[in-house]
């Protein structure tokens, strides 16, 4: 019927896994249930490659590793938050290490730290290549020796219960069999994750469709700077798949048609043969991703079937610091582009990343929502701000993901136990919706007036990266608003062809398509209401930061109508100043 | 619409057989069982060996009764069977002790095919030795 | 633009009682890989195929199916390679079928969990680095890192004739991973992870037939971490035997 636990987390990831420890550890005498719709091991986190950022050298300090961050946000972190998050990166890279993470070490055998984009000093803890690889594994293995983890693994939570004005639990289904479950708890902790699978062309895995953000959303919660969405410089052109900013970090360049290291032109620094921090190809992502749609304008990128692409050069470092430092890389050209970067350029082009918006939390990962907490990619504390820099997500995972399960187990153990009656009503209000409105959509392959999920994400997929790319404009954004208003109407009428119980995945596929069409409203509103450019949010039409009206939060929360309202949060200010952001000067 | 559990579907698991030749539907597979049973081969020689040990012992007759039985084209038949499983044997043999250990020279560790080098080559040498001593000595 | 034929099998519990096959035709693109092939059937042809997947990069573990008799990933095996075709997709082998591509893996889940896999630590060696963490040299890491490259993706598993005939075994990734941690300097756990292994079904189960190694696409080398741990299980059995105070301490 239902079953009961004190603390459920949706979402097995970093986060996830990071904040059931927490909160197994923090108190053991109670019921944490890891709900998350695949394995753990195959969760995102899984392909981070690059690195891990926390201030641990000897020429290094938290206030360094803070304004980095700060500025890289384009002043739009709060600046409470990312003090904490300094403080706690190394303590929790630290745990990590302990815990067994393959960190990559100094001769003498002291953990290694290598420099990053928009890192004025070298802080970025990584190993090798595969960063977020093993600390998903260790994370996940290490969950394994504390006993009241429960986890349900490939069960699909399509609904949050709230009950009196708080949490109350959630509704699953069991992808093996269909059932349709009710698990209640006290807490519940969102660890769900982004949502490049909004846009065509991203690096994120087909499991990134901001479930949780959605789930969230329609209970009310709102959704912080949506418009904020990270284009990673370096994706290879058809798969979009990921080539590590540490590929530039050991001194790769980004070159154009003509060989030329293009970003000196955009007020990046000067080219240098061995790398400078905070300079050239080691700016922030947003700046870089930026100067690419300049050379594209200026007919210097090189045109290829999928599209306009500039080179990375890897070639200088040659096959030995490759083969230690960038063995994945190495791989992943090797296979998905049939050429060996120790002699060939590598075809690259900015896709979509990262999420710096999400769902509205304080600094312990609590939303407005009693009960409801939130930590990783899906929550927004926010310290990402207007642009993350990289190697600053994964520590995030460890601090937000353990300080969400400190706050959830605390919460739990305070508060009076869920009362069955009014959330059962909910309950299963949710499964007739799932059965009418979804398992009741069999009609076969669109003949008949239904609409195809395909179609729809695609449309969806093509209208963002059209209207809200890496540079947007008022017309185009409140075009995007009606054509996506419309999809939703369509997505009223789409069919599925599986009428199986059986591991569904036409039924998650609905679901997910459903929760990312509310995101991209989301993030076409908030756009569409900032009139102003600052970090990875550009707006040709107002191509000035303005701190007056917009040093600001966007909230995006639902109208009974289902449309986002947007409104604003100051942002919060404590030593660091708005200024002025400068890389390579 | 319901207020009992909702049972959703009974999962039926369908279990793969496994063929009856699995062994012989892989070339891989197909080696692994003869290599198994190559063992038999070894044995075969052993007893062979302690037979020809005690023939020697119970003196001339017995030794040339020996020989007469392994001269019998059938045994010969055998005998040559026998060897080439002998040889699969001390090949895979060989291709996998290097597997199993880990030898590190100068920080690097040494690949497999080159640590099983010495071990083909030692056999080679006592090989042609016994050759030697047994047929043209 | 040139087709090829996929033959998939599909298992629908509700609607049969074993597999059979469906033929799809899809675009033979140079740069698609098999799991590319999926999508466009599920996506455009038949919205009821169903399958894992995730990262389409080879780094999450989920897309590993039987393709033309071999356990790969789908993300990282091309159609091209499999060009004029058919190519026969099946589910992983020695797993039971839920659905159409999708395997039963709480065994290998379970199996996983047992061995331990996680630092043990030894209180007698506290972490002693200027950070606060274990020393551990580049070359002791040389020692297990191969073994900690395993994603899970269970082709050894499906590879493995032994795991087919009898499920009990362990398995080849549940001891690599047993071993990632037994090298690993910062750990203190041989003992306590002995036990499972050296039962009849951990590495004595194993009859190196190689295939694991053979399969896995992240060079993990599984059969040598038995073979390497056969070894270890017979000297600590013989110390026990022979020195038993010594192989208690």
């Amino acid at each position: 019927m239902s079953v009961p636990h004190d603390v459920i987390i949706v979402g097995g990831g970093g986060a996830g896994l990071r904040a059931a420890i927490a909160v197994a550890e923090t108190d053991p005498t109670l019921s944490v249930a890891v709900v998350s719709k695949v394995y753990p091991m195959r969760s995102h986190t899984v392909s981070a490659e690059g690195g891990a950022a926390g201030a641990i050298a000897a020429d290094d300090s938290l206030d360094e590793h803070a304004y980095d961050t700060i500025s890289g946000s384009d002043w739009l972190a709060d600046q409470d938050a990312v003090e904490a998050f300094v403080k706690e990166a190394p303590e929790q890279l630290l745990q990590l290490e302990h815990w067994g993470c393959p960190w990559s070490r100094e001769p003498d055998g002291t953990v290694a730290v290598r420099p990053f984009g928009g890192m004025k000093k070298q802080r970025t803890w990584f190993a090798a290549d595969k960063t977020g690889f093993h600390m998903l594994h260790t994370l996940f293995q290490t969950s394994l020796k504390y006993p009241p983890v429960i986890r349900y693994d490939e069960w699909f939570v399509s609904k949050l219960l709230v009950e009196e004005g708080r949490i109350a639990g959630v509704v699953a289904i069991e992808l093996m069999s269909g059932r349709i479950e009710t698990l209640l708890a006290r807490s519940v902790i969102l660890a769900t994750g982004g949502c490049g699978r909004v846009f065509p062309y991203t690096t994120n895995a087909a499991i990134k469709t901001g479930d949780g953000m959605a789930l969230a959303y329609r209970a009310g919660v709102p959704l912080k700077d949506m418009e904020f969405v990270q284009y990673h410089p370096t994706g290879l052109p058809f798969t979009g798949i990921l080539i590590t900013e540490a590929a530039r970090a050991e001194g790769g360049w980004l070159i154009n048609k003509d060989g030329y290291r293009y970003l000196q032109d955009y007020d990046l620094g000067q080219p240098t043969e061995k790398p400078v921090l905070r300079s050239m190809e080691l700016g922030p992502r947003d700046r870089v991703s930026q100067a690419f749609v300049g050379e594209v304008e200026k007919g210097r990128t090189i045109s290829t079937r999928y599209g306009p692409v500039t080179h990375l050069d890897l070639r200088h470092l040659g096959a030995k610091v490759i083969d230690s430092k960038l063995p994945f890389v190495r791989e992943l050209c090797r296979k998905y582009e049939k050429l060996d970067p120790v002699t060939d350029l590598i075809p690259v082009r900015p896709v979509v990343h990262y999420a710096m918006g999400g769902v509205h939390t304080d600094s312990h990962g609590a939303t407005p929502l009693p009960g409801l907490f939130a930590a990783g990619e899906v929550a927004a504390v926010s310290i990402n701000g207007a642009n993350r820099l990289g190697s600053n997500s994964l520590p995030e995972l460890l601090v937000f993901g353990a300080r969400a399960g400190v706050a959830a187990a605390r919460h739990a153990a305070g508060s009076a136990p869920v009362t069955g009656p009014a959330v059962e009503a909910t309950a299963r209000d949710e499964r007739r919706r799932l059965e009418r409105d979804l398992l009741g959509r069999i009609g076969g392959g669109g003949g008949g007036g239904g609409e195809r999920l395909a179609d729809l994400r695609e449309q969806m997929q093509h209208t963002m990266e059209g209207s809200a790319g890496i540079y947007r404009d008022g017309g185009s954004l409140a075009k995007a608003a009606g054509t996506l208003r419309e999809l939703q109407e369509r997505f009223g009428s789409v069919t599925i062809d599986d009428p199986s119980r059986t591991f569904n995945t036409e039924l998650t596929s609905a679901l997910e398509l459903s929760a990312m069409l509310d995101l991209a409203e989301c993030m076409v509103h908030s756009a569409w209401r900032r009139e102003e450019s600052r970090g990875a949010h550009q707006r040709t039409d107002f191509p000035a930061r303005d701190d007056e009206r917009f040093l600001a939060h966007s909230m995006a929360s639902r109208d009974p109508d289902g449309v986002p309202h947007i409104s604003y949060l100051p942002v919060t200010i404590t030593r660091w100043p708005p200024g002025e952001r400068i890389y390579g000067r | 619409m319901s207020t009992s559990p909702d049972p959703g579907f009974q999962v039926r698991l369908y279990r793969q057989p496994v063929p009856r030749f699995w062994w012989a539907r892989r070339r891989s597979y197909l080696l692994f069982i003869l290599r198994e049973l190559s063992s038999l081969a070894v044995g075969w020689f052993i007893a062979n060996l302690l037979v020809l040990v005690y023939a020697v012992g119970q003196g001339d007759s017995a030794y040339q009764r020996f020989l007469d039985y392994s001269a019998n084209p059938f045994v010969i038949a055998v005998n040559l069977v026998a060897l080439a499983f002998v040889v699969l044997h001390a090949v895979t043999f060989f291709q996998a002790v290097p597997q199993t250990t880990v030898v590190r020279l100068r920080g690097r560790r040494v690949p497999a095919g080159l640590l099983a080098a010495p071990i083909f080559g030692g056999w080679l040498v006592v090989s042609a030795f016994l050759i030697w001593l047994v047929v043209l000595a | 633009m040139e087709d090829i034929t996929l033959r998939v099998a599909r298992y629908r519990p509700e609607q049969e009682s074993k597999p059979t096959f469906d033929e799809y035709e899809v675009p033979l693109r140079e740069d698609w890989a098999v799991l590319d092939g999926l999508n466009y059937v599920k996506d455009q042809l038949d919205g009821t195929l169903s399958y894992r997947w995730s990262c389409r990069m080879g780094i999450c573990g989920s897309c590993g199916m039987t393709v033309n008799g071999e356990p790969v990933l789908t993300c990282a095996a091309f159609l091209t390679d499999f060009a004029p075709g058919p190519v026969r997709i099946e589910p992983l082998r020695n797993f039971p079928v839920v659905r159409d591509l999708v395997i039963e893996m709480t065994d290998f889940m379970h199996k996983l969990g047992r061995v331990k896999p996680w630092i043990i630590e030894d209180p007698q060696a506290p972490p002693e680095g200027e950070h606060g963490e274990y020393l551990q040299t580049p070359e002791e890491m040389e020692e297990y890192h191969q073994y900690s490259m395993c994603i899970n993706c269970m082709l050894c598993y499906s590879a493995c004739p032994v795991y087919g005939l009898d499920q009990s075994f362990v398995g080849p990734a549940a001891i690599a991973l047993a071993q990632r941690y037994n090298l690993d300097s910062r750990d203190d756990g041989n003992r306590q992870r002995l036990t499972v292994l050296s039962e009849p079904d951990g590495v004595w189960g194993c009859t190196f037939v190689g295939e694991c190694t053979k399969a896995c696409p992240k060079g993990v080398d599984p059969a040598g971490a038995i073979q390497r741990y056969k070894v270890t299980a017979a000297t600590e059995a013989a110390k026990s035997l022979l020195l038993p105070r010594a192989a208690g301490a």
